[in-house]
């Protein structure tokens, strides 16, 4: 059974329609880059996953929960679905360590001394045990995204979102980021990615998922979509995102 | 010019002017502040509210005390404020209320008006994917406004918080209509009894000045302490 199966998914803002039937499963352990022009509705997709955009039609099941359903508990299925952001979004107030305990004892209801070590043995992880009580403006744009995948991992998330993780770094602090998430896909997490990094798909996606104007175009394991994708929009994409 | 000053009369009032004038408008000031953004807060929560009716009261109550003179409000509540009471409580007489606690009640509910459209404006300053990424870790709506949206709002509001404080103290000088001896009202009372108006007055507009300024001193140097790393 797939651990997400997003099934005629169609958004609307106002009278402009942003998503268009979409449908793709993701199952335990895969990993899913999402690709396409920007404002093909990648970001829009992914965070209709955790429910942080309502959408209007179809359904999105995760873990056997139904996103779009009014009685889902909502606050309860994000807790387990991590989620990282293209601008980071670390809380600027609180200090890294801070940062990554705060939702495990408020919303997991974990004793400090817990949260704090788990959160100690995560940052471990990503590098960054020695910035632990650093705010989050004193670090570098690549480190900031570490801590945001950290903090994210700290919830004990049964599958992550990535949106544009790399979009708003440096080139030379993109590695940094993307080796985290290789690491990250190797221990088997299931991931969806919205991301432009094509070396990063080709390394460690099982499949791609191509979006256009709203629509999944193409939805291929990862060999073939850059072997011989079969629509057309897809090959121009991939001509000009690989031209150089 | 000064000939004929009697700065001795300033001398002698000083325990007054301060132990019971100061100490009336320095406790109304920080009291008033307190509940003021207290209740300001929470305006600025409904304001913000998709919750149309909380939203439409809490700018119907703004704009009602934005649009009505601040004496008038004094004199309204002092002189309305017993029968209000005697009406929710339904007594027989109307309710005892002291000059001081009708100038607390006042001064709150207005400052409430100007610290809510204070915090509306630091609430709207914090970027939509800080409430994104608190919702995106499972915090409810309340616990995302209390740990990471409300302490950077009120954060980035400190200085302007503090300015309109500073102007509340100036402000607490209205309740001189009803009588009330504040510090002013007592260096008032002074001043008439012994007849010395302009070293009084003097005096007084001095005292305020000098508590303003030192308190906007203030201000620019917490402004640097609170300032979030960026």
């Amino acid at each position: 059974m797939a651990m997400i199966e997003i099934r005629d998914v169609s958004k609307w803002y106002g009278t402009t329609q942003v998503l268009h039937n979409c449908s793709t499963d993701v199952a335990k352990g895969e990993v899913v880059v999402v690709c396409g022009p920007s404002g093909s509705g990648k970001s829009t997709l992914i965070k209709c996953v955790n429910g942080l955009e309502p959408f209007e039609k179809g359904t999105i099941i995760v873990d056997g929960i139904s996103v779009g359903d009014l009685k889902t508990n909502l606050p309860k299925l994000r807790a387990r679905i991590g989620m990282v952001f293209q601008h980071f979004e670390l809380f600027p107030h609180l200090s890294v360590i801070r940062n990554l305990s705060l939702a495990q004892v408020k919303v997991l209801g974990r004793s400090a001394e817990e949260a704090d070590v788990n959160g100690m043995r995560l940052l471990d992880r990503v590098g960054l045990r020695e910035h632990a009580h650093k705010f989050p403006g004193q670090l570098s744009g690549g480190q900031q995204q570490r801590v945001a995948i950290a903090r994210a991992l700290a919830m004990d998330p049964i599958a992550m979102l990535f949106d544009e993780p790399t979009s708003a770094l440096d080139p030379e602090m993109i590695k940094e980021v993307l080796d985290v998430m290789v690491a990250l896909a190797k221990d088997g997490m299931t991931m969806i990615v919205v991301t432009h990094e094509m070396g990063f798909a080709r390394q460690v996606a099982n499949r791609v998922v191509f979006m256009d104007t709203g629509e999944i175009v193409e939805d291929a394991s990862t060999p073939e979509f850059f072997g011989r994708p079969r629509s057309e929009r897809a090959q121009m994409f991939l001509s000009k995102i690989l031209a150089h | 010019m000064f000939s004929n000053f009697d700065f001795d009369v300033i001398v002698r009032a000083l325990p007054y002017m301060f132990y019971q004038g100061m100490t009336f408008t320095a406790t109304l000031t920080l009291l008033a502040t307190t509940g003021g953004i207290i209740i300001g807060t929470m305006l600025a929560l409904m304001r913000l509210s998709g919750f149309a009716p909380l939203a439409l009261f809490a700018a119907g109550y703004v704009n009602l005390m934005r649009s009505v003179p601040f004496v008038l409000m004094i004199f309204w509540f002092y002189f309305l404020m017993p029968y209000i009471g005697q009406w929710v409580t339904a007594s027989s007489q109307p309710l005892q209320v002291g000059a001081f606690s009708s100038c607390l009640i006042t001064f709150t509910l207005f400052e409430a008006a100007f610290f809510c459209e204070i915090m509306r404006a630091g609430i709207q300053s914090i970027s939509r994917g800080q409430m994104a990424a608190a919702q995106a870790l499972g915090m409810t709506y309340p616990t995302s406004m209390a740990y990471i949206i409300l302490p950077q709002a009120f954060r980035n509001m400190v200085p302007v918080l503090l300015t309109q404080t500073i102007i509340l103290f100036q402000d607490t000088s209205l309740v001189y209509v009803i009588s009330v001896t504040d510090f002013l009202g007592a260096a008032s009372r002074v001043a008439q009894r012994d007849g010395r108006l302009v070293e009084m007055y003097l005096f007084a507009a001095i005292v305020y000045f000098v508590i303003s300024l030192a308190a906007s001193h203030m201000v620019r140097r917490i402004q640097y302490r609170v300032a979030i790393i960026r």
